[in-house]
């Protein structure tokens, strides 16, 4: 039987060898993609190495003691990047602490069937065309159009609040106010179209179960779709935090760049990105070094942000 | 429980025995509906709110720049600070020629990584590291890429002795690129049907012809949507290219010397006193916008074509 089998089927195909010019472009190919997802990793590699090296001198002759002075003196080559280091953060923390709420309610209204589908849609569409637009032109915008705008509110707020350090100055035009609200226009769109994902991805049956139970929208919004969706939503924000730390240019444009430190919101200050933009061009000797480690600071900040953003991901989130 | 059941069983003409039999309907003025109403109404609200600066920025771009349009604007360079007049047209084509560089660069690079990472890497520890690296790489602030490029490129002045150049600009810009390009590219792959792969050997194509001639056909919208959206994202970037590129004020000089770009320009001329060259500015946002939105408007069609 089986050698019959074989028989007919030798009769009815003829076996072909591969050649070995096909075994060869197979193996080649192979390599080559490997070769160039290689870059990747190399790139990475690179980046950490070139900034490292750059910021040696800087680490040799200031230490950690960069990371609280604040002197920024290229005459006396005094570098501390204090003021700047301080600008990130809270620059970064205060934009997402106006823009989660924002982010995550706009989310919820284009996704809770609250409206109809076409100006969900629509909404959703023009989120997402917001962070299509360029950093360098929402600078351009906040420097002619929004911080003229919002100086009004800005003065409201240092006469009511003038008692307080952190709007003890009277607002000029750039200032630290300004640049957390144009943070806050460009880490909008990330946090709603992570959250929008996250929210749609809840089970339905978490909603019918909800429903079924007679609690009101917002009562199942509250109590289980949130929740359910929490560890997306945290990790959006994690890596919106991420952005909004390295944003350069917008930032640049309208936070005044100044070196010396102030505790008021109203005053002008700085970033670590946008010291760099400001600087790099004309710097030479030590300062591009405390540049370079700046520089590498801004990475160590934005890496693990990152790195806890996927963590909190794959951590927290829930199993239906 | 018991008692209940009897005594509606006895008396069934009442409503009021098993359940609550109240008629169904809306009371607007019970709490929870009043706070129902309130978070919709927040929640609009905050929409609406996270929609306002689209519109504004738009309109003002619109506004302020279109009306600055002209044939003058394409084919003219920047005019002197305190001169009036004038055009982008420099830094246009290198806007153009920057993205086009760093497109060349990126696309063959992050294609190919993302078919390794979706057709050979598997669950391999080196495809691992590779797809680690690459969510590291896109969380990489841009204006890292910059500082990058100076101190490889610029400052050791690897290309013919020459320091700012487009070439280094558009380096600067592949490796912002790269990430978007493989994880796109990586996604869309992973969206063709395995029997696909395996009809391909089936009929006894070859690891090689069957990615190239049907698993990549077969991804093609989701990979080119990728890459338009990517091009479009580099052509609006600025902090890797002040010093990298730098700028220009004259016609672009091949690409290892510097030349101006678009969004440098508004950098550059926003910050000035000059009317002229604010004036300059918005009309370059315009441009700029505008070729975005178009690029965008490009990816959501060509997504759309996949779904049919």
């Amino acid at each position: 039987m089986t050698s019959d089998h074989a028989l007919s089927s030798g009769a009815l195909f003829t076996r072909r060898r591969r050649p070995s010019s096909e075994k060869l472009l197979d193996v080649g190919f192979r390599q080559l993609t490997l070769a160039l997802a290689s870059v990747v990793a190399i790139v990475l590699l690179a980046i950490l190495v070139t900034v490292f090296q750059g910021s040696r001198e800087a680490m040799a002759s200031f230490g950690l003691r960069f990371l609280t002075t604040s002197a920024w003196d290229p005459v006396n080559e005094q570098y501390g990047a204090f003021v700047a280091i301080y600008g990130t953060l809270v620059t970064s923390i205060l934009s997402l602490a106006i823009a989660v709420p924002l982010g995550v309610g706009t989310a919820i209204f284009i996704t809770e069937d609250l409206i109809p589908t076409r100006l969900r849609d629509l909404i959703g569409l023009m989120v997402e065309l917001l962070a299509a637009i360029p950093s360098v032109v929402l600078g351009l915008w906040a420097i002619f159009v929004m911080e003229p705008a919002i100086r009004p509110a800005l003065e409201l707020l240092h006469l009511l609040l003038g008692w307080t350090p952190f709007f003890a100055t009277t607002p000029q035009g750039p200032g630290m106010a300004p640049a957390i609200l144009i943070l806050v226009v460009m880490v909008l769109p990330i946090i709603t179209a992570i959250a929008r994902d996250a929210l749609n991805q809840v089970p339905i049956e978490l909603r019918q179960g909800a429903y079924g139970v007679g609690t009101t929208r917002w009562g199942a919004i509250f109590a289980v779709i949130l929740p359910a969706a929490i560890s997306s939503i945290i990790g959006g924000v994690m890596l919106a935090l991420g952005r909004a730390m390295g944003e350069t240019m917008a930032v640049t444009m309208i936070i005044g760049n100044s070196l010396n430190f102030d505790l008021s919101l109203l005053a002008p200050g700085n970033t670590i990105a946008s010291m760099l933009a400001n600087q790099f061009g004309e710097a030479d000797g030590i300062q591009v070094s405390a540049l370079m480690y700046a520089a590498l600071i801004l990475m160590l900040l934005t890496f693990t942000v990152n790195v806890l953003a996927q963590w909190v991901v794959r951590r927290l989130s829930l199993k239906y | 429980m018991t008692s209940s059941l009897t005594r509606s069983g006895s008396d069934s003409g009442t409503d009021t025995s098993l359940f609550d039999r109240r008629p169904l309907s809306f009371d607007s003025k019970l709490k929870r509906n009043r706070l129902n109403a309130l978070f919709t109404f927040i929640s609009g609200l905050f929409a609406t709110l996270a929609v306002l600066p689209l519109v504004l920025v738009l309109v003002y771009v619109l506004v302020q720049g279109g009306r600055l349009i002209s044939l003058r604007l394409f084919t003219e360079l920047p005019p002197a600070p305190g001169m009036a007049g004038g055009g982008i047209g420099n830094a246009m084509l290198g806007t153009v020629l920057v993205t086009v560089i760093s497109a060349l660069i990126a696309l063959p690079v992050g294609i190919a990584g993302g078919v390794y990472l979706s057709e050979y890497a598997g669950k391999s520890l080196f495809g691992q590291v590779i797809s680690f690296a690459n969510d590291v790489l896109a969380g990489v602030p841009s204006i890292i890429s910059g500082v990058f490029v100076y101190g490889l490129i610029v400052a050791t002045r690897i290309f013919f002795g020459q320091s700012y150049s487009a070439m280094a600009g558009g380096i600067a810009l592949s490796v912002l690129m790269l990430p978007t390009v493989i994880k796109t590219t990586y996604e869309g792959l992973k969206l063709v049907p395995n029997e696909l792969r395996l009809g391909a050997y089936g009929v006894g194509a070859s690891r090689f012809v069957t990615i190239t001639q049907v698993v990549i056909p077969a991804a093609m919208t989701p990979i080119s949507t990728g890459a338009v959206l990517a091009i479009a994202r580099a052509a609006g970037e600025t902090a890797p290219l002040i010093f990298t590129a730098l700028f220009s004020a004259f016609w672009p000089d091949g690409i290892f010397n510097p030349i101006a770009t678009m969004s440098v320009l508004i950098f550059n001329f926003a910050i000035m006193p000059y009317p002229a060259q604010n004036e300059l500015a918005w009309a370059a946002s315009f441009v700029l916008v505008m070729m975005i939105l178009a690029a965008n408007l490009l990816a959501r069609w060509l997504g759309r074509l996949s779904k049919i």
